[in-house]
């Protein structure tokens, strides 16, 4: 057995485990704690590591989906934190919790991390909410909704000549078709495409709105062989944001997606796997540009953000699916894309491999 | 036969309001202190270009800039998106497009609402102008939105040089914000709450450590496990340590100094907080032994006072302090 790719990093870091939830549209009846817990489990009992023996923690929220400040400590109670664990958080996706995880093992400091992230949009209008992740003195006082972003970002694409409505219908068909094959997603099989929610993207152009949880475990070296038998190697993992200014920016191109991906080392090797996070039909159309995806690339197989997008958690669960199928070696070497704020504002892109036999 | 249904989840309005107060810096400062004068300024950036709106940094170079130039208050939609169900707080309440709009003089896009009789009438290219809001203060909702202007309007020999000096610039800006959720609480809680409306307290037993939670919030976080076990405790208990409150607080109808203690309800594995009332604060101890008080309606006990037994044993309550 050969090791991964050479890095270039201090340590070798696989993806070992991976554990989601059903995303559902609500869950009322559960607490966040109440919702992040079982998949917690689901995730450890993978790997047999107990939640003592993690060396370090990082979760991915959003205060303003729950409307409750610090949100994030009662789902702490969830990993076992007393007495106390080395831990953080980020207010974001949890990719950007993966990240923080694996430059922590990369500096010597843990061996093993334990990654989750979560969203309840459900209590909120998400689409409102949302929109105070925007910049405060020019966009924020007009509420200008994440659907309606996307939208403009939709039709630039279209002027471009980059793509048409039904090239946007047939994405989301694809996806969701292909989500019939997992279990979790939230909506799955043939979808009505529906109206204009804000033209030109229909109904079937957005992701669907509901709650759910994601976890996985890292681990270093010789570490991640025990823990599992065919690990998920990080081999190259960057992240870049836009200028904020959406006016700035040419919408039908992500450089900072093509810059991630130039510094994890994408275009070194051809990828078999696509796990892109595109919560709207027309953003997969700017990654598979940015990332020179060509058409041997299966995309998005779990049917990605259009059949599942809970908010803190779809852009780690592109890093877990694409871990799995290198888990269960339906893939040597993955992309996973994540996206945080309107337009694929920010972009974090992970490489992973397999090793060969 | 049917299964039981679950116990009903409790459900409440929540919201979230907050106004926050902004500092503007000098470019912004001008930006919104121009649009209250009708005037639209720009920032030069290291590359040539005029962007709009300002911003204080260079997007490539990222070094201060601070040149402001005056662009036109016409201009082309560079991209849109046909808006048919407005939603609260946008700036019009009749259909309209989204639109990016590149002033005449611009390099760069700003965005606002298009007000047009349907998306017929827009398209990317189409030649716009600003409508001013009746009343002004500085702030982008000085612009009310664009409307379709004359495709022949001739552009305006702008952008030119500008001094970004106003009379009494609009230094801050207060950002209004209201957001409404619909809170559940999940169901430990919800059997928490539950039971205070029949004046009972319950907790919940870890099956790994048997620590009794209380309030329950469906997990341990020594063992990080599900707490199922309801148990319920008190409703006496003791006073495990307190602290005498000198400064009355606003809106709470409280005589101060008065005393808010951690208590141990009997059977509980950690104690809860509350106030220590029917007994002078000054005599308050630890391993006061104490019960609560329910007032007409309360939905929670309104304070604790003493039970009149014998204090615990500080062996019996330090393991809760």
């Amino acid at each position: 057995m050969t090791g991964p790719r050479t890095t270039g990093y201090a340590r070798d870091v696989a993806v070992v485990a991976f554990a989601q939830s059903d995303h559902l549209r609500r869950t009322d009846e559960l607490s966040e704690v109440e919702m992040v817990m079982p998949v917690l489990h689901e995730v450890l009992a993978a790997t047999g590591l107990k939640a003592g023996e993690i060396g370090f923690t990082c979760s991915g929220s959003s205060d303003y989906l729950a409307g409750r400040a610090f949100s994030f400590t009662m789902t702490l109670d969830g990993v076992g934190a007393w007495p106390p664990i080395s831990e953080s958080h980020v207010e974001m996706d949890g990719a950007w919790a993966l990240y923080e995880a694996w430059v922590k093992i990369q500096t010597g400091d843990a061996d093993t991390a334990l990654v989750y992230a979560y969203g309840k949009s459900s209590p909120g209008s998400v689409r409102d909410v949302l929109t105070r992740q925007l910049d405060p003195y020019y966009l924020a006082p007009l509420w200008p909704d994440s659907v309606a972003l996307a939208a403009l970002q939709a039709q630039a694409l279209i002027d471009a000549g980059e793509t048409d409505e039904p090239g946007l219908a047939a994405i989301a068909a694809r996806s969701r078709a292909d989500a019939g094959a997992n279990p979790h997603a939230q909506l799955r099989g043939a979808v009505p495409h529906g109206d204009y929610q804000v033209r030109p993207l229909r109904t079937g152009d957005c992701p669907p709105v509901g709650d759910g949880v994601a976890a996985v475990v890292l681990a270093a070296g010789d570490l991640a062989r025990q823990l599992c038998r065919r690990p998920a190697w990080i081999t190259g993992i960057d992240h870049r944001i836009e200028a904020h200014g959406l006016g700035l920016r040419d919408l039908t191109d992500s450089p900072s997606t093509r810059t991630a991906a130039e510094h994890a080392g994408l275009f070194d090797a051809p990828v078999d796997t696509a796990e892109l996070h595109a919560p709207f039909s027309s953003q997969e159309v700017v990654l598979r540009t940015a990332l020179r995806l060509g058409d041997g690339v299966t995309i998005n197989p779990s049917g990605g953000a259009l059949a599942a997008n809970p908010m803190m958690a779809a852009g780690l669960i592109r890093i877990g699916e694409a871990a799995a199928r290198i888990h269960r070696g339906a893939s040597d070497r993955a992309v996973a894309h994540a996206t945080s704020g309107p337009c694929l504002q920010q972009n974090l892109v992970a490489v992973l491999e397999g090793d060969r036999a | 036969m049917t299964a039981a249904s679950p116990p009903e989840v409790l459900r409440a309005p929540l919201v979230v309001e907050f106004p926050f107060t902004r500092s503007l810096g000098p470019v912004q400062s001008a930006f919104l202190t121009g649009l209250r004068e009708g005037v639209v300024l720009g920032v030069q950036a290291s590359d040539g270009r005029v962007v709009v709106p300002p911003v204080e940094y260079d997007p490539v170079t990222s070094e201060e800039i601070r040149d402001l130039v005056e662009v036109a208050t016409t201009g082309t939609v560079t991209t849109w998106a046909w808006n048919d169900r407005p939603r609260p707080n946008q700036p019009l309440d009749t259909p309209f497009a989204w639109a990016l709009v590149r002033l005449d003089g611009a390099d760069t896009a700003l965005l606002h609402a298009l007000d047009a009789p349907g998306p017929d009438a827009v398209r990317t290219g189409m030649r716009v102008r600003i409508r001013w809001a009746a009343e002004r203060t500085g702030a982008i909702t000085d612009i009310a939105c664009f409307e379709p202007c004359d495709a022949t309007t001739a552009p305006q020999s702008l952008p030119a040089p500008h001094d970004g000096i106003f009379r009494e610039a609009v230094t801050g800006i207060v950002a209004e914000a209201r957001l409404d959720y619909v809170y559940s609480p999940g169901r430990a809680q919800t059997g928490y709450i539950n039971a205070l409306s029949e004046r009972r307290t319950v907790g919940e037993r870890c099956p790994s450590c048997h620590k009794v939670y209380v309030p329950p919030r469906g997990a341990c976080p020594t063992c990080g496990v599900a707490t199922t076990d309801r148990v319920e405790v008190g409703p006496a208990g003791t006073v495990t340590t307190f602290c005498i409150v000198n400064i009355k607080a606003a809106n709470l109808d409280i005589e101060v100094p008065y005393v808010y203690a951690h208590i141990a309800l009997d059977g509980a594995g950690l104690a809860l907080h509350g106030r220590i009332g029917g007994i002078p604060y000054d005599q308050v101890r630890m391993g006061l032994r104490v019960e609560p008080v329910w007032t007409e309606g309360g939905r929670y006990p309104d304070h604790y006072r003493p039970t009149g037994e014998p204090d615990a044993e500080y062996d019996a309550y330090k393991e809760l302090i």
